[in-house]
């Protein structure tokens, strides 16, 4: 069919929206999902099919904001797909290292010996795992994959509570001193792992001092000797690198028409997050701006009153990511992201190896 | 300008503190402000004083303190004295409880309930008496001094109720009771008997001496009185049969006409019975027909109508032989005693109970004209309840009846002996175990005989539910009925109105139990008895007429009221209003007993004033034509501690009403709502609700039977039970890792100390659906949730050992554990014996695995004959029982604590306590706390979780259908408010009924908060699916949730077999979990499979993988034979011969079957044919 009123090589608005859009209406969002076949606009002689080329044109990455444990920045251009892989990566499969075994020699806390080794388990690690070798059971424990912390408090003070915090599980460099009356000990380490170059300027600890293991009172007494093993996010929540990561496409608030007057100010007061803004033209003649679009955490707010449905649409660019990753602290959260790109790659090679 | 006013008064008032507030009153008259008052802080003061289960504990008080004195001093009771010897007796002066304490080597040490726990002992005191008794001539007296028990003669030992004014927990702070190993949450009210908590639960049951008018099932009004006094109790039922009016007794064989019964009392003119029922032509009408009986009978005088009744009376034994005169006395014996005994008659004057008698005609009379007059003896001011002091009072007194008796004989005999060679001294008779043991015996079983009263109860008492605290403090609350639970009736189950404030309209179990057991409300109390001879001296003063001075025709004037004192008539009054109001302001100036109720009933034209134990009553705010007595600067006084709860009491402005006053009040829920018309103020609506429905929150906007399910689960929620959690050895625990305090509080849970002992999570709800998993409620969890220890909980086991000790003198032994000799010739620890250390008992911190020994025990193989040196006896003596664990197979425990001691017996016990962290998997029960049960339906990887835009996570995912048909809307405001709570860090209520008053945030405050922290106020959020990375199709509903961990587990069910053990009589699988056993097909599945016609299939289940067994038949006799092993061939031992005989299968139970039959002389012959 010839439809000469259009353009060729170009869709109809609504259709573009649909593409690139997810219109959150009051009551639901549509649009949600992107679509994939190639030649879902071939009507409209609109080729729909991904092209390397296309995406390395289009394909973006700003990084908004970067600190010690988080990093928030935009991947654009990108598909949904992509994105959550690394999302899921980042949370499941990229190694950290974290307490496996708790050799308990004496505990006489009100912790009991289960919920203790548990707590240990999720102490974060500062140890880059890049160094260290994964672990199977039948493997002794040796340098290359295996970190030694001991910990070794009593509490003697009279009338007085000890706090027992992260930052007293002390790292055994030259391995496992128990058991204690045997030469046989639970590693075998080849060398004092504080020789390794990797390890000299730092030693190995929690990466935050304060995280609270139990309240000793006198008398009691902890003795315990954990191994920290290398392992990935799907195993346990322990060994997975980030608090969490998670991404948003980027808000669009869209003024369906202008905004004026009161109702200008009707809608500033409204977002909780103030999104808008009131732009002065002229005496008495107030019209509503979007501001800050990218704010937006929808609430719906601004669409809820009456009528509003008709004045302000909100909508989600597809192929914008707003990422944010937050590091628990083995890796800087920068170097997390290269890292599951890593993994992603070598998933891809694996499965080119084994298609050809 | 308000403001300014009330600080005003508040300064006057702290200056005229002693003063009467009667200033400040006519002050607040001028300014008629209806200002609400939150009334709330009355609620933590009065759970101090009264509540939960200090009704428990003052009864306890109330029986140790007064009641065990009357007892002693009752006549009957008081002395012991001798046929034989006419100058002995033996005299009971006083008697006390001491102290709790525990005999060890004929020292006394005191004792702690939590040792008792711990020591499977007794939490008892001594009963000590003051005697005054004759030792030959001479009169001995000992006394106790002081309340302590030297010089007093020790009777036995009294339980001890926890918190009660014996225990040694009373009045004790936090630290103190930190000390003793007790939790400073755990309500009491509970004993501690060989070392398990039990508690008698309250009793409900029909008022005692109280007429109570009904229907019987032809229809016809009967009255009916349960008359219960210290020496009797009997019933007495007044019926109407034939339009003639009968009583209805257990004494007389049949129903004696009603107006023989009034004239054998000496009311030998009609006319004065007319009189006395009321002379009103319309009672006259109905009555005649009676009265024409009994003139027909030819009965007109007393003698006559004694006569009658003579003749008509059971044969009791007592009197058997005696004929004439002496039945007649008898007759007149049984009507002064026996028939509505509660009316006292003294001398044969008979007036009183003539007139009570009338009393219950006319009001027959009135309900067979009128049936609204007919009695509901559903209604809650017809109830009494019993709790564990009045128990204990019958169960004491009837022990220390037959401990006397029991005395007198053993006296008698020792004082028939002609020459005895000692002085006989009586003190040294008293065993004190019959009294202990009785009592001991009495709580630990659970049954309450007592033969004189023909009682025989049983599950009196259940071992205290530690599930989880709530558990246990619903436990104490408990009211179980007297009714038998198999009746088909709806009456006594249904929610009666008048159960408002008093008892909770959800805690009620379902099945069999629904609204027979019951739960008490948050402010209920519940009384004891009261003196009563002040009461009745002040009713007289008050201008209330005596009985004798009144003739039939004045006691039913048309103004005169009858008054009623706790059942017996008492006179008339002419105004009874005000004679109403003066004995309420005396009750309210604390002139009299604050639980006195005076209810004033115009229909009846009749004043009832209660004092005796048993009624339930709660405290209502008082007010004076509508406006409220409590005003802003009373709470803030209390806030400031410079008033209790019995100052609010005390000054009148808060008073108990019990159900039957309330009918006298107009009570408006709020302050607002009040009309001059108002008498009383609800203190807060909430308080309706008890302790276990007190947990939900927002229960008012749930559709109802939720909250009832709630209430059961609450009860397996798993969480803290109590601060001594870790220092209680129990039977079984069940604790969570991590319990939190519910994000969605409400003010229930705040007063009875849920959110310091909390039994559950806040877990991010999604509300989705989900990978097809979460089908019937079943709900998907996110693992990461679980790594990092959402619903991870602890199982701790008991295992007690004791170490016996036998009569020939030699006992159990605990030996070092088994050694084996290595290949290389090392010397090791047998493998199963590794978990113990030197002494043979496992040690503390050891991981367990089934199969495991940790107590490496061992008993003498010959326990009865004697053994020349008991303590070195050889090894081979010895036979080896050690204690195995046996624990779901594959996992793996821990060894928590071991504890060493001996119980009051003597007895070396081990108690072991095993411990087993488990997290949560499939199958597990999650509940939250508005009845939506649900099991993990899967597990899922984070990553495959939604995710908001904010990165959030869920912890489960909830299917939406578990929404329409429950109508939970309370769950959906929980998750609203919960999240409202995150957000602005500020703990939400939602208090039942609690929006008015600000006890519960509305949800249009909870949306604003949300809205005004980024989210929707529907709590809809726009979600990305963790699977694709696309947003979903809808907004989520999601928020957090308090969500608890239910007591099941499949890690406890899950049960599966293939080959294993069989019964051996039978040859058949076993039965059951616990014995491995097999899986049933039962009759059902066999009707299915006859009917699919599947017979091989038959064969195979019920015999080939049963009992098949070979046997061999004679086809000659039908009888089997068996097969000769050495001879090879098969033998008929009846035939005696070989031939004929045939080989079959069958199962094995059948050849028992025909065996057992044979053994009877039956004799089944089979009958083979060739197939
Ligand atoms: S959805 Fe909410 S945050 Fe976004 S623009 Fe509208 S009101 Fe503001």
């Amino acid at each position: 069919m010839e439809m000469d009123d259009l353009p060729k090589g170009e869709l109809p608005p609504h259709l573009e929206l649909q593409r690139t859009r997810v219109v959150c209406a009051a009551d639901a969002p549509s649009y949600t999902e992107s679509v994939q076949y190639s030649g879902a606009y071939m009507a409209y002689d609109v080729d729909n099919s991904l092209r390397m080329e296309d995406f390395r044109k289009n394909f973006r990455v700003e990084i908004k904001s970067l600190n010690e444990d988080d990093i928030e920045f935009d991947l654009i251009g990108i598909d949904a797909a992509l994105a959550n892989a690394f999302r899921r990566i980042l949370i499941a499969e990229v190694p950290t290292v974290a307490i496996e075994k708790v050799y308990i020699a004496n505990n006489t806390s009100v912790i009991q010996d289960e919920v203790l080794a548990h707590r240990l388990g999720l102490v974060p690690i500062k140890a880059d795992p890049r160094l260290f070798d994964y672990k199977t059971d039948e493997e002794i424990a040796n340098e290359k994959n295996t970190i030694v912390f001991k910990l070794d408090v009593e509490c003697t003070h009279m009338g007085e509570r000890v706090k027992n915090a992260s930052d007293q599980l002390k790292w055994l460099p030259a391995g496992s001193e128990m058991p204690p009356d045997s030469k046989t000990k639970f590693t075998s380490f080849g060398c004092s792992q504080d020789s390794l170059p990797a390890f000299t300027s730092e030693a190995i600890a929690s990466r935050y001092p304060d995280i609270v293991l139990a309240k000793l009172r006198p008398g009691q007494a902890i003795e315990i000797e954990a191994h920290a093993v290398k392992g990935i996010g799907k195993t346990h929540a322990k060994w997975s690198p980030v608090a969490t990561a998670k991404y948003r496409m980027l808000p669009e608030v869209v003024l369906l028409e202008d905004i004026e007057g009161d109702l200008a100010d009707e809608l500033v007061r409204t977002c909780p997050v103030n999104v808008f803004d009131i732009e002065d033209m002229g005496p008495g003649e107030r019209r509503a701006t979007v501001a800050r679009p990218r704010d937006c955490t929808l609430c719906r707010e601004c669409v809820r009153g009456d009528g509003w449905d008709k004045r302000v649409q909100l909508r989600r660019v597809k192929e914008h990511f707003i990422f944010s990753i937050e590091s628990t602290g083995a890796l800087p959260p920068e170097v997390l992201f290269t890292e599951s790109i890593k993994i992603l790659t070598e998933k891809c090679q694996r499965i080119l190896t084994e298609l050809l | 300008m308000k403001k300014k006013k009330v600080k005003k008064k508040i300064i006057d008032n702290v200056n005229n503190r002693q003063q009467t507030h009667q200033p400040l009153c006519i002050r607040e008259m001028e300014f008629p402000i209806k200002s609400t008052v939150d009334k709330y802080q009355l609620l933590p003061a009065f759970l101090k004083v009264r509540g939960l289960v200090k009704q428990h504990i003052d009864s306890f008080n109330y029986f140790i303190n007064c009641e065990i004195k009357k007892i002693i001093h009752a006549t009957g009771n008081e002395k012991v004295t001798s046929d034989v010897d006419p100058n002995f007796y033996l005299k009971y002066l006083d008697i006390f409880v001491g102290e709790p304490c525990v005999e060890q080597d004929y020292i006394y040490e005191p004792i702690t309930p939590h040792q008792c726990r711990l020591r499977d002992m007794t939490y008892a005191a001594p009963i000590s008496v003051d005697v005054e008794y004759t030792r030959g001539r001479e009169i001995v007296v000992r006394r106790g001094k002081e309340g302590k028990q030297e010089g007093a003669l020790v009777i036995g030992r009294m339980p001890l109720m926890l918190r009660s004014c014996r225990c040694v927990l009373s009045g004790k702070n936090e630290a103190q009771l930190a000390k003793a190993g007790e939790c400073p949450l755990d309500p009491g009210g509970y004993f501690v008997v060989k070392g398990t908590e039990k508690v008698i639960l309250i009793q409900e049951q029909l008022s005692k001496n109280r007429i109570i008018i009904d229907t019987d099932s032809s229809g016809n009004v009967a009255a009916s009185v349960t008359s219960s006094t210290h020496e009797r109790k009997s019933k007495t039922n007044i019926i109407v049969k034939h339009e003639r009016i009968f009583l209805r007794h257990n004494t007389f064989s049949d129903d004696v006409p009603i107006v023989v019964v009034l004239k054998a009392m000496g009311m030998e003119s009609d006319q004065e019975i007319v009189q006395m029922v009321g002379r009103d032509p319309k009672y006259a009408g109905i009555l005649a027909p009676s009265l024409q009986e009994c003139s027909a009978l030819g009965i007109h005088t007393q003698q006559q109508a004694l006569e009658y009744l003579g003749v008509k009376k059971l044969l009791s034994c007592l009197y058997t032989g005696l004929l004439g005169v002496l039945q007649v006395d008898e007759a007149r014996d049984i009507l002064a005693t026996v028939v509505l005994a509660h009316v006292p008659v003294h001398q044969f004057e008979f007036r009183p109970k003539c007139i009570y008698i009338a009393v219950i005609i006319r009001k027959m009379l009135e309900a067979m004209l009128n049936t609204d007059a007919v009695d509901d003896k559903d209604y809650v001011g017809n109830k009494r309840l019993e709790l564990a002091g009045q128990l204990l009072a019958l169960l004491f007194e009837d022990l220390f009846k037959r401990m006397n008796g029991e005395l007198k004989k053993s006296v008698d005999m020792t004082l028939a002996k002609a020459n005895r060679s000692t002085q006989f001294d009586i003190a040294k008779c008293i065993r004190p175990d019959f009294l202990s043991n009785g009592l001991e015996h009495a709580i630990s079983s659970g049954n309450w005989t007592v033969k004189r009263f023909k009682m025989d109860r049983k599950g009196v008492t259940q071992v205290v539910s530690r599930l989880s605290f709530i558990a246990a403090l619903g436990h104490m609350t408990r009211i179980t009925s007297q009714f038998e639970k198999t009746r088909k009736v709806s009456g006594p189950r249904a929610l009666q109105p008048s159960q408002w404030g008093m008892l909770c309209p959800c805690d009620t179990p379902e099945g069999e139990a629904c609204g027979l057991v019951k739960n008490l409300a948050l402010m209920t109390h519940v009384t004891t008895d009261e003196e009563e001879g002040p009461l009745i001296a002040l009713c007289t003063t008050l201008g209330v007429e005596d009985l004798s001075m009144l003739s039939g025709e004045e006691l039913h004037s048309q103004h005169t009221y009858i008054v009623f004192f706790n059942g017996i008539i008492l006179g008339v009054h002419r105004r009874p209003q005000r004679f109403a109001e003066t004995l309420r302001k005396l009750r309210r100036a604390g002139k009299i007993g604050e639980f006195v109720s005076i209810h004033v009933n115009p229909g009846q034209h009749s004043i009832h004033i209660a004092s005796d134990g048993g009624r339930v009553c709660r405290p209502l705010v008082i007010a004076d034509n509508g406006v409220s007595r409590i005003k802003e600067h009373h709470m803030k006084e209390l806030k400031d501690g410079f008033r209790t709860f019995d100052d609010f009491l005390r000054e009148g402005l808060v008073e108990y009403l019990d159900v039957n006053e309330e009918n006298n009040s107009l009570i408006a829920l709020y302050e607002a709502d009040a009309t001059p018309a108002t008498t009383h103020i609800e203190i807060e609506p909430f308080t309706i609700l008890g302790v276990c429905a007190g947990l939900i929150p927002y229960p008012h906007h749930n559709q109802s039977p939720r909250n009832t399910y709630q209430c059961a689960m609450g009860k397996q929620a798993m969480g803290n039970i109590a601060y001594n959690q870790l220092h209680r050895i129990d039977t079984l625990l069940y604790l969570l890792v991590y319990p939190q305090r519910p994000l969605l509080t409400t003010k229930t849970i705040e007063l009875v100390g849920y959110d310091k002992l909390g039994a559950g999570q806040n877990a991010t709800v999604a509300v989705m659906s989900y990978s097809g998993y979460d089908i019937e409620d079943a709900i998907v969890m996110n693992k990461a949730s679980l790594d990092r220890g959402f619903g991870r909980c602890i199982v701790l086991k008991k295992s007690v050992t004791a170490l016996k000790k036998y009569n020939n003198r030699t006992a159990d032994r605990i030996v070092a554990p088994d050694m084996n000799t290595s290949a290389k010739g090392g010397v090791q620890v047998a493998p199963r014996h590794q978990i113990q250390d030197r002494d043979g008992i496992a040690a503390v911190g050891e991981m367990i695995r089934p199969g495991d020994i940790y107590i490496n025990k061992q008993s003498p193989i010959n326990t009865r004959d004697n053994v020349m040196n008991p303590q070195a006896m050889p090894d081979s003596a010895y036979k080896r029982t050690p204690q195995t664990y046996k624990g779901p197979p594959g996992e793996c425990a821990v060894v928590d604590k071991v504890l060493l001691t001996s119980n009051d017996e003597n007895h070396f016990i081990v108690k072991c306590l095993i411990r087993h962290t488990r997290r949560p998997e499939v199958g597990d029960k999650f509940s939250s706390r508005h009845g939506q049960k649900g099991v993990c339906g899967t597990i899922v990887q984070q990553e495959d979780f939604p995710f908001s835009e904010r990165g959030i996570c869920p912890d489960l995912i909830m299917n939406p259908h578990g929404f329409p048909s429950r109508m939970t809307v309370g769950k959906m405001i929980e998750l609203l408010g919960g999240k409202a709570g995150v957000m602005s860090g500020r703990f939400h209520y939602g208090s039942a009924f609690g929006e008015p008053s600000g006890h519960a945030d509305t949800v249009s405050a909870i949306s604003e908060t949300l809205v005004n922290h980024g989210f929707s106020y529907s709590g809809k959020d726009f979600i990305y699916s963790g699977i694709t990375g696309y947003p979903l199709q809808a907004y989520i509903f999601m928020g957090p949730v308090y969500y608890q961990k239910l007591k099941h587990m499949v890690l406890d069910k899950m049960h599966a077999r293939a080959r294993g053990p069989r019964v051996v009589l039978t040859r058949q699988p076993t039965e059951g979990r616990s014995r491995e056993g097999g899986l049933r097909l039962g009759e059902m599945e066999r009707d299915c499979l006859i009917a699919y016609g599947a017979s091989m299939m038959i064969l195979e289940r019920l015999m080939i993988s049963s009992d098949q067994f070979q046997i061999q038949v004679c086809t000659k006799c039908g009888m089997m034979g068996y097969y000769n092993h050495k001879l090879k061939i098969a033998l008929c031992t009846y035939c005696k011969s070989g031939e004929n005989m045939a080989t079959m299968k069958l199962p094995y139970a059948c050849k028992l079957l025909f065996q057992e039959l044979q053994s009877m002389n039956i004799l089944p012959r089979l009958q083979l044919s060739e197939a």
